[in-house]
């Protein structure tokens, strides 16, 4: 069924009974072509594309829960392309791109919002640092523009300009940066893929993998063994957890990560801005509430909750930049685990074993790459060679020296 | 979380750096090592979800390096060790 206006209007003066499911519950066949692990954001990408741009006819997806009941359903749905490196930009680039034809793509209403994406500047090396990071996105086709202290002054008045310690200097602006529904993405590519005749298989956890001679033949389920050519792995945060039936050790340690939601409010912030000199991430969704966060809690953790220490930073950042936040009431937090990868950048590769395939390693920073993640994905399942944008994102660079380290800080997940 | 710290007694986790996996007290041989071991030491990790024995520095404290048994499912805390003591059961020197 396609989603449009007219069907809108027909439906409300029908008495809304011509809806039907988004998506079937089917049972698990004997054997797919493909089987992907895991239904979040990234999973059912990959599915979408495989059957609509790869042609894949026999692609199931497996969800131990509901699909987007993971880090799709609970993070701070911020797109962007706002890299430095080689390795990134491009790929994050291609996401946003995705991201802007995403709707008509899935005929469904994600609520993409391009309202901007501002980092504040807060010192000469930083406007050095940052202005070197918009030049390099201009470089590889994004959109990058500096803003000095009046402009911001002009857009962003209610920010702090008179802190001693964290003066605001400028700001680095990616105007086609902005935000998500987060929940459509799930669902609206669940149901494109549906529709283009994947099983999408809830409530049914992978316990383990089938591997003879080295290949994968498929995956033991609580619903019983699914055979399958070849199995891709997508369950950013578990990964440890699941790849460990593999008999494999990754790179890759598991971090909480926490954000919080205010009350909601009249329209008060023009799009999403960042602090420059702590680690604060604000914007406002469209039901009103702010949406922001901030560091990890920087341990290992599978909690899916975090500690106080983190929230007072959080909102001491807040205050720095912002002080009219703190006359917003919270009104609730939460915390997701983030695949915290040992140089801060993602990883979509084959593995050792042959048939199975990883996709993980996000950090906190995979909401923004679920169109290119799931495109990079599937081509990696269907063609068996890295997608052109997604070829620094590989498990050997750590052998190899060619690391992907944004923030230049070692093999210390939790500082990325 | 409040780490009981063998010398002094109960203190605020937000006093502590987090280095990582415990495992990481247990070097390879830099004689015998191969590029793999360094590898697998540096980038590796079992990362399992439930007890974890992990380092914690007390940066804020008085700078002695520990070994927390944690559980990563509840936060829970059931060990506290000071390192150069673990470290010396596994036959280093210091």
């Amino acid at each position: 069924m396609r989603y449009s206006g007219f069907k809108v209007i027909k439906e409300a003066l029908t008495g809304h009974k011509g809806w039907a499911p988004a998506w079937r519950d089917p049972e698990p066949q004997p054997h797919y072509d493909i089987i992907i692990i895991g239904g979040g954001g990234h999973g059912l990408a990959t599915a979408h594309y495989l059957a609509k741009v790869y042609g894949e006819k026999k692609v199931a997806v497996i969800e131990k829960g509901w699909i987007g009941g993971g880090n799709v359903g609970r993070n701070t749905t911020i797109i962007r392309s706002n890299y430095l490196l080689d390795g990134n930009e491009p790929f994050y680039e291609f996401s946003l791109k995705l991201w802007e034809g995403l709707e008509q793509d899935l005929n469904y209403n994600a609520m993409v919002s391009q309202r901007g994406i501002m980092n504040l500047i807060h010192s000469d090396a930083q406007r050095d640092a940052f202005i070197r990071r918009g030049n390099a996105m201009m470089l590889n086709g994004a959109d990058a523009e500096y803003l000095d202290l009046d402009q911001i002054k002009k857009e962003y008045p209610f920010l702090n300009f008179n802190d001693a310690r964290f003066p605001i200097k400028g700001g680095l602006a990616q105007r086609r940066g902005g935000t998500v529904r987060h929940d459509a993405v799930a669902w609206g590519y669940a149901r494109s893929a549906d529709s283009r005749g994947v099983d999408i298989i809830q409530n049914c956890e992978v316990t383990g993998f089938k591997i003879k001679n080295g290949k994968c033949l498929g995956v033991e389920t609580s619903k019983g063994f699914i055979g399958a050519n070849r199995v891709g792995c997508a369950v950013a945060g578990s990964s440890g957890r699941l790849m460990s039936k593999a008999g494999m050790r990754l790179p890759i340690e598991s971090h909480v990560l926490q954000a919080f939601v205010s009350e909601g409010l009249k329209p008060v912030l023009p799009g999403v801005i960042t602090f420059g000199a702590g680690h604060f991430y604000v914007s406002q969704s469209d039901k009103g509430g702010l949406v922001f966060g901030g560091d990890l809690d920087g341990y290992n953790s599978y909690a899916q909750r975090g500690n106080l220490p983190v929230v007072e930073d959080v909102c001491e950042g807040g205050m720095a930049i912002m002080p009219m936040i703190g006359r917003a009431r919270l009104l609730r937090m939460w915390g997701g685990i983030m695949d915290m990868s040992m140089d801060g950048s993602p990883i979509i590769d084959r593995t050792h074993i042959d048939g199975l395939y990883f996709n993980g390693g996000w950090c906190y920073g995979g909401f923004k790459a679920t169109p290119a993640s799931g495109y990079a994905f599937a081509h990696l399942l269907a063609r068996d060679a890295p997608h052109p944008t997604a070829t620094a994102y590989r498990f050997n660079r750590f052998e190899t020296g060619h690391m992907i380290d944004e923030k230049g800080m070692g093999n210390q997940p939790n500082l990325h | 979380m409040i780490i009981n710290h063998p010398i002094l007694g109960p203190r605020d986790s937000a006093e502590f750096t987090y280095l990582g996996d415990a495992a990481m007290i247990d070097r390879p041989d830099p004689d015998t090592a191969s590029p793999q071991d360094w590898h697998d030491y540096a980038y590796l990790r079992d990362n399992p979800a439930g007890t974890h024995r992990e380092l914690w520095w007390h940066e804020g404290g008085d700078r002695s390096w520990l070994v927390i048994t944690r559980n990563t499912l509840t936060h829970e805390i059931s060990k506290v060790e000071i390192a150069r003591d673990v470290a010396r059961k596994m036959g280093r020197s210091k």
